[in-house]
């Protein structure tokens, strides 16, 4: 039995060096039970290199990494996880029912209950009637599918995805969406790999940015009053008065005509800071926070440099 | 039990390869040359022929057939198996089923167990092919030539083609693909020039040659199983009359047996350990 109270993921300065390049330099991560974590980077900010050492496919160099309260890598604690790689690939002579089948029976699924799960789990990645046909007729897109289903199949407490949409069409990747829904309505904590950041927005609870491997900052998306937010307010009658104290209270003041933009670090202060104009005579005619998106937070945390 | 899976779905993978077919295929045809030999050899016995000679003449066919059987045989092992780990390694398609809940050793060994099926069926079929035919062709002219001890003989090569799968899999455990192949063809290359040195050696009686032969068999034991099975299969009668092309001289002796398979467990064991500790 796995420890149910643990963390799914905790890391501790975690390392991996392939001969003189530095892959990932020390990754601190914890990832809670139940969580739609986001890992996001620039390429080669050591992403993939991170996921392939709490699956056990990679030896760490230093640090260490507890996957479900075990040592990453455990043939226990992969009963409990799932796993699409970023190019989900298997012999391409099998169908893909043969495919959920061989994968169910190395989770060690009985003959039974792959008869009632492969078809649902068929069904579920919209390839029911894809069942008999080989993996060699596939599309790239149907591949990322049956890779997501292989994924799921066991009911996973900690499911990795690396890039599950890469060459996925808009429909699959709303279903990679509905599944990630699914899967964190279960109760099973979801880590994603993208690169798409507005997939990430929409399906994550908290993400965190890294480069060089290395964790530069986690967020939590769902809380927005954490994060920064940029005001835009169009008033009329604003005073020396009015600026200088504003200055006090938010940053990054800037006034372009009737327009006055500024930053706070909390958005529970914008009411009082409504008030204070209002009071210093200003006539307010428009309040419009703009909370950062994920890709200004992306490019404010990670630099534009690409990690390069 | 991943591991009677795992070795499922390789033996399956290994029947689909097209260079096994064409082993097979190789095979036949070499079948079809032998049975046409043999059969036109066998219409010339006359009345007077003295039999006993027309039957070492037919083993000594038979020996040159498993001859041929032994060689497609070790090269098909080498070249069906050469690129399943890193050939799988370098695609990914590996990752898929080494985040299952399966241990990397039970991994490996599934697959050695599927190659190892797959070249007992192809043995099974070159090696009692070859005996079937021999004999129906001979039974009527001379009595049915069979191998002096077929079961040892077949198990040898046999024994040798595991070999080869063995040292294929060590090598690909570290290796990409066609270095894996240059090298376990080229050991065997080694192997098999050290066992003519041999044989020319224990004719000559120089002992000096004779040891870079045994040190030859010692670096690969290959050839030394071959020459062992031809020894097994001949008669002795054969042996002594020089009149087979594979006079067995200087017979591998059971030592050697044994350190062939000392040396295809060491490899096998050292594949799992170099599988389990590499990233993949």
């Amino acid at each position: 039995m796995l420890p149910a109270n643990s963390n799914a993921i905790e890391t501790r300065a975690l390392r991996k060096v392939y001969g003189r390049k530095v892959a990932v330099r020390g990754l601190t991560l914890e990832v809670g039970r139940g969580e739609v974590f986001g890992f996001l980077g620039p390429n080669g900010a050591g992403k993939t290199t991170s996921i392939k050492m709490l699956l056990g496919l990679a030896a760490p160099s230093d640090g260490c990494a507890q996957v479900l309260g075990r040592p990453a890598g455990q043939v226990a604690v992969r009963r409990k996880i799932g796993f699409l790689p970023e190019h989900f690939r298997f012999y391409d002579w099998l169908t893909a029912r043969e495919l959920l089948s061989v994968h169910g029976r190395l989770y060690g699924m009985s003959p039974a209950a792959l008869c009632q799960r492969v078809p649902a789990f068929l069904d579920l990645v919209g390839l029911s009637e894809h069942g008999d046909k080989r993996l060699r007729d596939f599309s790239k897109g149907m591949m990322q599918r049956i890779g997501l289903a292989q994924a799921i199949l066991n009911d996973p407490e900690l499911i990795f995805l690396d890039e599950p949409t890469s060459g996925l069409d808009p429909v699959g990747r709303l279903l990679v969406r509905d599944i990630i829904k699914t899967q964190r309505e279960r109760g099973a904590t979801v880590f994603l790999n993208s690169h798409f950041l507005s997939e990430v927005e929409i399906t994550c609870d908290r993400v965190a940015f890294i480069k060089h491997g290395e964790v530069l900052e986690t967020r939590d998306l769902h809380h927005a009053g954490q994060a920064v937010t940029h005001v835009s307010i169009r008033a009329r009658k604003l005073s020396e008065q009015a600026i200088s104290g504003l200055s006090s209270r938010a940053s990054a003041v800037r006034l372009e005509g009737e327009r006055l933009n500024f930053a706070v670090a909390n958005i529970d202060a914008l009411p009082e800071i409504v008030r204070f104009l209002v009071g210093c005579g200003a006539d307010v005619y428009e309040v419009a926070p703009q909370r950062s998106s994920l890709e200004e937070m992306f490019l404010e945390i990670v630099g534009t440099d690409g990690g390069l | 039990m991943g591991t009677w899976i795992i070795a499922g779905v390789t033996f399956r993978e290994a029947a689909r390869k097209r260079v096994l077919w064409m082993a097979l295929a190789a095979g036949l045809a070499f079948l079809a040359l032998f049975g046409t030999g043999l059969y036109f050899q066998l219409r010339d016995i006359t009345p007077r022929s003295n039999l006993f000679l027309y039957r070492q003449g037919v083993t000594a066919l038979l020996m040159v057939g498993f001859y041929a059987v032994d060689m497609l045989a070790v090269v098909m092992t080498v070249l069906v198996s050469v690129d399943t780990l890193s050939g799988e390694m370098a695609s990914g398609t590996i990752q898929a089923v080494a985040t299952k809940p399966i241990a990397r050793w039970e991994l490996l060994l599934g697959k050695w167990l599927g190659f190892v099926a797959m070249v007992t069926v192809y043995v099974i079929l070159m090696v009692g092919g070859i005996t079937a035919l021999t004999y129906v062709l001979s039974v009527h002219r001379v009595g049915g030539v069979m191998p002096h001890h077929l079961l040892r003989g077949a198990g040898l090569i046999w024994l040798e083609c595991v070999l080869m799968l063995s040292v294929t899999f060590r090598m690909g455990a570290s290796l990409a693909t066609l270095t894996n192949g240059v090298l376990v063809l080229g050991l065997h290359g080694v192997a098999f020039i050290g066992g003519w040195i041999e044989q020319a050696a224990a004719l000559l009686h120089s002992t000096r040659a004779l040891n870079v032969g045994i040190v030859a068999s010692l670096i690969m034991p290959s050839e030394a199983l071959w020459r062992r099975a031809v020894f097994e299969m001949q008669s002795p009668v054969l042996s002594a009359l020089g009149f087979s092309p594979f006079s067995v001289a200087s017979v591998p002796s059971r030592f050697m047996m044994l350190y062939a398979c000392l040396y295809l467990l060491a490899a096998l064991t050292l594949a799992i350990r170099r599988f389990s500790q590499r990233d993949l």
